[in-house]
């Protein structure tokens, strides 16, 4: 196990400094710098201009301000919003709530719904149960997030006029519970959906495997009821599997949603990215790509961890994912 | 088994699969309509109509209305379907052409190609990828070829790791070791002994991942950091939806251009499955007819219908 762990962290050095090299890389190669930005807006003078470069470290060479960067960012100094000049660490802290709030949501109802659906779809191939869990893995494959969300917007908040369409509690209330629900309804149902094809696609597929399994042979044999069968063995046996799937998608979400709180109006960190994204605030970027790609790749890691510790065949197989 | 019972090679068990054989028979119909129509209608898409003037409702003149400038929108979903169409293939042959040699790389030189190559793949797969999209678009500039290579270069990662896993089992098999004992070259071996044997599932992947290139140019188009407007886009014409009169009232602006990227996704899934299974004579279908019977036949459950029969 140690020696898993010690095989497993190495190759955690290079991916981290490929990620965080990536990531600088973008601003550098970005055109224009925060003082051309001031500059072309007139709000400073040119030798002024110099002097922010000078002052920001922005003559110094690539490798200089790469370590710089980094030591910052070891002491979660992000930088500063070229624009608002806030930290960028605070701006994430403040939209990281409502990020999770939505796909946490969204993902919960995913997982909800897949688990049952997948193992109903396994249980009785060609039934009804089966059929719809393939027309739920098309509509999440092929129609993309901004569609669902406009036809979802369509029907209930244009037509039938039940929910609201945007931001996430009403302007000028309190900010109720029930207000935030209410606000929250659409967009966790297109995180949802679009999310739901993956999940019951693969606990689907970990069920059929366990099925055709020798000790669920055994448990028909041994004379044991549908239900017994479905629910202590099947059930049981694919559960693993089933959980590391649900796992190892739920990275993919953590910044996957920028369209669906774009379109929404969701203040979370999809949304922050994006208006930076608009308005070249390049720092903010590289902040929110940065911590998005280290989450990310953090869960990652400690999902491998925590299933090695729980599978001997991991650990000693050679790692090749 | 299925082989036998598919009958014939590869093309004659795509051809029984009604929904793939559709599904390819709807984008052929789709490409042709896309590149014929233009000069055979005459279709003009950057052509202000003076006369109709603005979101004119739908008529003999202009079939889907004009757009906020006057343009035949007609005219531009067809154009439209043209970029979209072309940023999904070309996209999805540049991930091929990259992630297929990286991964046969990787799989069969093993050590430090494959350590080099994967944690890169690990690098590229921790960014959630319409992040890296729109950042990278917003970086290069978003001109049609910028964005297919964008999409096409950060789709190789997927087909890496695929070809890769299949090659770590293809190096182990004797006859490679065969080949190399006659004193055959890593690229010979690579290109006349691996490639063939791993190349199949590749076929399916491709097709998904035509589509999912689609759905990203349709999305960044219409967050409006993807193809601009003088050009068409199906991503871009959907983006008039996000004006609340539009949306609401004039549904021929946006609904036309959706059910295209739906329709064309579909289809490509379709074909894609069609492709898996007619590639992999061992795959089990998910809901096809009789052929999947083979594998439930030992559970009891088969069984006892077995037996309730007679």
């Amino acid at each position: 196990m140690i020696r898993y762990v010690r095989r497993r962290l190495l190759t955690v050095i290079p991916v981290f400094f490929g990620i965080t090299l990536f990531v600088f890389c973008f601003l550098s190669l970005a055109p224009g710098t925060i003082a051309d930005l001031m500059g072309e807006s007139g709000s400073i003078s040119y030798a002024d201009q110099a002097a922010l470069e000078e002052r920001l470290g922005l003559n110094d060479p690539l490798p200089v301000r790469y370590v710089e960067w980094l030591w910052d960012l070891f002491h979660g100094d992000l930088g500063e919003s070229w624009q608002t000049g806030r930290p960028v660490s605070e701006s994430i802290a403040q939209r990281v709530g409502p990020s999770l709030i939505l796909t946490g949501t969204g993902v919960a109802l995913a997982i909800l719904l897949a688990i049952p659906l997948g193992v109903l779809a396994a249980w009785r191939p060609r039934s009804a149960w089966d059929k719809l869990s393939s027309a739920c893995s098309m509509v999440s494959f092929g129609v993309p997030g901004f569609l669902l969300s406009l036809v979802l917007v369509y029907v209930f908040s244009l037509t039938l006029g039940l929910l609201p369409s945007s931001r996430m509690y009403t302007t000028g209330s309190s900010g109720s519970l029930w207000d935030l629900l209410r606000h929250l309804i659409l967009p966790a149902s297109v995180v949802c959906l679009s999310n739901l094809g993956e999940l019951v696609k693969q606990t689907r597929a970990a069920c059929l495997e366990t099925m055709g399994e020798d000790y669920i042979r055994t448990a028909w044999a041994k004379g044991l009821r549908g239900r017994a069968v479905l629910l202590r063995h099947v059930l049981r046996g694919s559960l693993i599997p089933i959980l590391t799937t649900v796992l190892t998608h739920i990275p993919h979400i953590i910044g996957g949603s920028v369209v669906v709180e774009r379109l929404f109006g969701w203040p979370g960190m999809g949304s922050l990215m994006f208006t930076a994204i608009l308005s070249r605030d390049y720092a903010l970027v590289m902040g929110v790509t940065v911590v998005i790609a280290l989450t990310v790749f953090a869960t990652n890691l400690l999902l491998d961890l925590v299933y090695g510790l729980a599978d001997p065949r991991v650990r000693q197989g050679r790692y090749g994912r | 088994m299925r082989a036998r019972q598919g009958g014939g090679g590869p093309w004659a068990r795509f051809r029984k699969d009604r929904r793939a054989m559709a599904g390819l028979c709807f984008l052929a119909l789709e490409v042709l309509l896309v590149v014929l129509l233009p000069p055979l209608l005459g279709l003009e898409p950057n052509v202000t109509d003076r006369a109709a003037g603005f979101w004119a409702a739908p008529s003999r003149a202009h079939w889907l209305g004009t757009d906020d400038v006057g343009r035949d929108l007609f005219a531009r979903l067809i154009c439209g379907g043209r970029i979209s169409l072309l940023v999904g293939f070309a996209a999805a042959g540049i991930s091929v052409a990259l992630g297929v040699p990286l991964g046969l790389l990787a799989g069969y030189r093993r050590g430090g190609w494959e350590y080099g190559i994967m944690r890169c793949a690990d690098v590229f797969q921790s960014f959630p990828t319409t992040v890296l999209v729109l950042c990278l678009v917003a970086l290069v500039g978003s001109s049609v070829w910028n964005i297919i290579l964008v999409i096409g270069v950060l789709g190789w990662t997927s087909i890496a790791r695929l070809v890769y896993a299949n090659t770590l089992s293809v190096a182990e098999q004797e006859y490679i070791l065969a080949v190399k004992a006659l004193g055959g070259s890593t690229a010979t071996i690579l290109r006349r002994n691996v490639l063939p044997n791993v190349i199949s599932p590749v076929w399916a992947a491709l097709a998904q991942r035509v589509g999912r290139a689609i759905l990203s140019e349709s999305s960044l188009s219409f967050l409006g950091m993807g193809i601009r407007t003088p050009q068409a886009s199906w991503g871009n014409i959907v983006q008039y939806a996000t004006n609340v009169t539009v949306f609401a009232d004039r549904p021929w602006v946006w609904v036309p251009p959706s059910l295209c990227i739906v329709a064309t996704v579909f289809a490509l899934l379709f074909v894609g499955d069609g492709l898996r299974d007619a590639m992999d004579p061992k795959y089990i279908p998910a809901a096809g007819p009789e052929e999947d019977r083979a594998v439930y036949r030992d559970t009891p459950e088969e069984i006892r219908h077995i037996i309730r029969g007679r």
